[in-house]
């Protein structure tokens, strides 16, 4: 069996480290395409409901708050910055860089998805806004939806989106902050800074996809109807 | 008998069967053969649960007002037997075992690309088929194995969570063992074996991946919202609230058409091989049959609103649909009438999984050509939701597809096992089997045109003739798959040891040895000539 | 990965600041033009933007850009395949009540001549 450059970290039934990462990485990409998918079920049932009851998904979205929406986003596209940062310091061989750019972007994952539940989620729960839940909105949500003149099941439809779109996304936030962790104690212990960071690559591919989906649910949500 | 070999051949020393023994070498393997075994295993468990519910229902049909069980037994029963056979039994069928086993050993690999990933994809399928069989054993579901709403989100009090998390669990499953295939076909072929040098198993393989990679994702993401639908209510599928369940039938027929690609495609992928094989010829027009695979795959994303015309759905989109459908039948009579060919001129000896193949061709093409009927608009507003449909698909993938299994497992069995299987009893349980499948849904055509609907525990009394019939036939079927599974169980041990090519077969699968070793070849093969370059090499097997 | 060399293909960092100032930008606008009153031009603006960023990301910062062909075939498939669920399911929807056929339960219909 013909050995690869580093024998030691060459699966056996790959040729070479090569063979290897090509591999790796165009499975990856599949995963990718199949998230799509997951994600697009969810983004068809939402233009069918979007496009039956426009008024009833703009008013939902004004009971959301957009500050929270661009400030994920800003979160989001930082952390990008830092996984991107962190794959090129594995690449190049430099550990320290490395970590760092790791623990940073593990950071902004974390801030995320503590700000979405603690505080977004948790006030929406206050506001009685969470379908199958709590839902009868009151004060100034009841009067928005009056305004938009839209009947309340029908916002309740936005809601449910609202929270199952953004909560499938949540959970994939917080399996990407498990790999970091992972990525940061293996990092820690020596690895992906000899030819081997095709792990931290992978990881990455993953976490900008996450990135990818706030970027469309962001407007889909937060932005519907115009805010002026 | 064609398969007598001139010299007596011995058992290879050390082969992936005998390296190491115990539990834990075969729970916690990473050897693609192995991890064929574990799933074959699994699926003919399978197999027997959702044939005891066949058994059971085709028994209380014997009479019109239900000789057997409740009829909310009865919902139970078709709903189990729907759901077993197509996600535990059928679509695993073909890709993971006979997959598993071959696809590395055919392009010449020494594994696939991710060996865990694959062992993963087992204890999901495992984890999967567990929680279902939880749904099955603490009450059942009766939704069909279809789920519509709002029947399954609002109506019904059986266990729909359950059996929709096991669906969602075997999902991933079959995601990863899809991903696992494109990208062990893509990237670990052998120096030499290009693209069109490729078996045409291969392909087909290539295009059901192309399909679970497609279309699992979608049927997940549904069941998530089913279970929760159903557990908060807030009318993401209920019209009272404003949801519209017509588009539950869209997701799910989005995955469920090519879906049934799935079941079908790798079968026809085997069919291919045993034709080549058992006609020593190469498979005429190689690159249609290979093309129309993927054809199948593109287009079988486009014909799902032929399963709504009556639903509701706009007659216009029915319309697109409709002559979509009529399309994806296309490629698949490539195929029909390019195995043919391959047989007209070819030496053509009639082992029993020849005997196989050929029972799929016929039947997949009456299956195929009903198909056309139900995509008739104006035909399926009689014929859906009849007998006829349930005669339609099980003419596909029990005539069509199971027979390429049991075809397939018939070839390579001397290969993943090292003996043969006693060919006589095989040839005789082949013809039980495709005797027996006629009787028991030929007449289910008669009673879909007559008007007998589907799902339904009761009957008038005047379809009682064809209904003992479809019984009777399904007696026999049961007989003739429980003989397989006798004689391969005896061979295991008794079998005659096989050598490493028993068919005179082209292909590298054939010429490393039988059972082969861990890693396949004892050298990486390279591939010089096309695949089934049979030649004038025909003296070789003709007895 | 057209790069065989074992470091793989190394973006300069300035490639991944402009992408990082790109998107901080394109967010800011999408943010700012639904403030703006486009009527319906405010979906496709947002989605126009969206579709950017989500470009720059794919090219940029997961390297699409320094792929072969077979990668960027597997994302246009998904993206293709996802424009069959969502274009056919809608046009199902909004084309239901194109034909003015009369469904069975609606009697008043029935009654009335046809058009
Ligand atoms: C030649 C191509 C095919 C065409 C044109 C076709 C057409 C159809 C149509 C129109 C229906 C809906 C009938 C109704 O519900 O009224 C149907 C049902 C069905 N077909 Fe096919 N079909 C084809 C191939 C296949 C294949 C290859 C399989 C499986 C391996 C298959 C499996 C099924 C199943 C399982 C159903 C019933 C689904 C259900 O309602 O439970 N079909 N087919
Ligand atoms: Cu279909």
């Amino acid at each position: 069996m013909p050995e690869g450059p580093a024998p030691a970290l060459v699966a056996e039934q790959f040729d070479d480290i090569i063979q290897q990462r090509d591999a790796a990485s165009f499975g990856m990409w599949i995963f990718l395409a199949t998230e799509i998918l997951f994600f697009g079920g969810l983004f068809a049932s939402y233009a069918l409901y979007r496009s039956l009851y426009p008024a009833a998904f703009a008013a939902g979205s004004h009971l959301l708050k957009v500050a929270y929406g661009a400030s994920y986003t800003v979160m989001l596209i930082c952390s990008s910055l830092t996984m991107a940062m962190a794959v090129r310091s594995a690449q190049l061989g430099r550990r320290k860089p490395l970590i760092g750019f790791l623990v940073l972007t593990l950071l902004l994952g974390a801030a995320f998805v503590i700000i979405k539940l603690r505080w977004e989620w948790y006030g929406d729960y206050l506001e009685h806004l969470v379908p199958g839940v709590s839902f009868a909105p009151q004060g100034e949500a009841l009067e928005v939806i009056r305004r938009f003149g839209a009947p309340l099941s029908h916002v309740a439809l936005f809601m449910i989106f609202y929270f199952v779109m953004t909560g499938i996304h949540a959970l994939h936030m917080v399996v990407g902050v498990g790999l970091l962790t992972f990525l940061i104690i293996m990092a820690y212990r020596g690895r992906f800074v000899s030819g081997d960071f095709n792990t931290v690559e992978m990881v990455g591919l993953y976490w900008h996809f996450v990135d990818i989906v706030w970027i469309f649910l962001f407007p889909l949500l937060y932005l519907i109807g115009g805010r002026y | 008998m064609s398969t007598a070999t001139v010299e007596v051949p011995a058992l290879p020393e050390v082969h992936y069967l005998n390296v190491n023994y115990g539990w834990r070498s075969w729970l916690f393997t990473t050897d693609h053969k192995r991890i064929a075994w574990l799933y074959l295993v699994s699926i003919t468990f399978f197999f027997v649960v959702g044939g005891v519910a066949a058994t059971l229902m085709r028994l209380n049909l014997i009479e019109p007002q239900g000789s057997l069980v409740e009829p909310a037994t009865y919902n139970k029963l078709f709903t189990v037997h729907g759901l077993i056979m197509i996600f535990f039994f059928l679509a695993p069928a073909v890709p993971t075992v006979l997959g598993n086993f071959a696809i590395p050993i055919v392009i010449g690999a020494r594994d696939v690309a991710f060996p865990k990933l694959n062992l993963l994809s087992w204890y999901l399928f495992i984890a999967g088929g567990g929680v279902f069989l939880y749904a099955v054993i603490s009450g059942g579901v009766d939704t069909g194995w279809t789920f519509y709403t709002p029947l399954s989100t609002t109506y019904v009090n059986t266990n729909v969570l359950s059996a929709a998390m096991g669906i969602f669990i075997s999902g991933f499953s079959s995601i990863l063992t899809g991903l696992n295939f494109a990208v062990t076909i893509h990237k670990m072929r052998a120096p030499g074996m290009t693209w069109f040098r490729l078996p045409l198993f291969i392909w087909s393989m290539y295009a059901a991946s192309l399909i679970f990679i497609l279309a699992m994702p979608v049927i997940a993401i549904t069941m998530v919202l089913i279970m929760l639908e159903r557990i908060f209510h807030v009318g993401i599928f209920d019209p009272a609230l404003g949801g519209d369940p017509i588009l539950f039938q869209h997701l799910f027929w989005f995955f469920g058409h090519p879906e049934v690609y799935i079941l079908i495609l790798p079968s026809m992928g085997v069919i291919s091989e045993l034709v080549a094989a058992f006609s020593r010829r190469r498979v005429f027009g190689y690159s249609f049959v290979a093309f129309s695979s993927v054809a199948i795959a593109v287009i079988s994303f486009l014909v799902w609103g032929h399963h709504m015309f009556v639903s509701g759905q706009s007659i216009y989109a029915g319309l697109v649909f409709s002559a979509l459908s009529f399309a994806v039948a296309i490629p698949s009579a490539v195929k029909v009438f390019n195995w043919t060919a391959t047989m007209y001129q070819g030496s053509v000896s009639y082992d029993a999984p020849m005997l196989y193949a050929l029972g799929f061709i016929g039947l997949f093409t009456i299956g195929g050509l009903t198909g056309l009927f139900l995509a008739s608009m104006a035909a399926d507003i009689h014929l859906h939701d009849t007998y006829f449909v349930i005669a339609h698909f099980h003419y596909i993938m029990v005539g069509g597809a199971v027979m390429g299994y049991l075809g397939g497992l018939h070839y390579w069995w001397p290969k993943m096992t090292g003996r043969l299987y006693p060919e006589t009893w095989a040839r005789l349980s082949a013809l039980i089997i495709f005797v027996g499948f006629n009787l028991t849904f030929g007449p289910q055509f008669i009673l879909g045109y007559l008007g007998m609907p589907r799902r339904y525990a009761v009957y008038p009394p005047e379809f009682q003739a064809l209904n003992v019939l479809s019984s009777a036939g399904a007696s026999i079927l049961a007989v003739g798959y429980v003989i397989p599974l006798i004689y391969m169980i005896w061979s295991l041990r008794y079998g005659p040891i096989a050598g490493p090519n028993p068919w005179g077969a082209k292909g590298l699968e054939w010429e490393t040895s039988s059972p082969p070793p861990t890693h396949n070849f004892h050298e990486t093969p390279i591939v010089t000539e096309e695949a089934y370059a049979y030649g004038a090499r025909q003296e070789a097997h003709v007895a | 990965m057209p790069d065989h060399s074992l470091t793989g293909h190394v973006v300069p960092s300035r490639v991944y600041i402009l992408t990082f100032v790109a998107l901080i930008v394109l967010t800011v606008l999408t943010t700012g033009v639904a403030y703006i009153d486009l009527g319906y031009f405010n979906t496709v603006v947002a989605l126009v933007i969206a579709v950017s960023k989500a470009t720059c990301v794919v090219l940029f910062f997961m390297g699409l850009k320094y792929h072969k062909g077979l990668t960027r075939i597997v994302i246009i498939a998904a993206l293709l395949w996802l424009s069959f669920l969502i274009v056919l399911t809608l046009a199902d929807m909004h084309s239901r009540d194109w034909a003015p056929l009369p469904q069975p339960w609606q009697k008043a219909a029935l009654s009335e001549p046809h058009r």
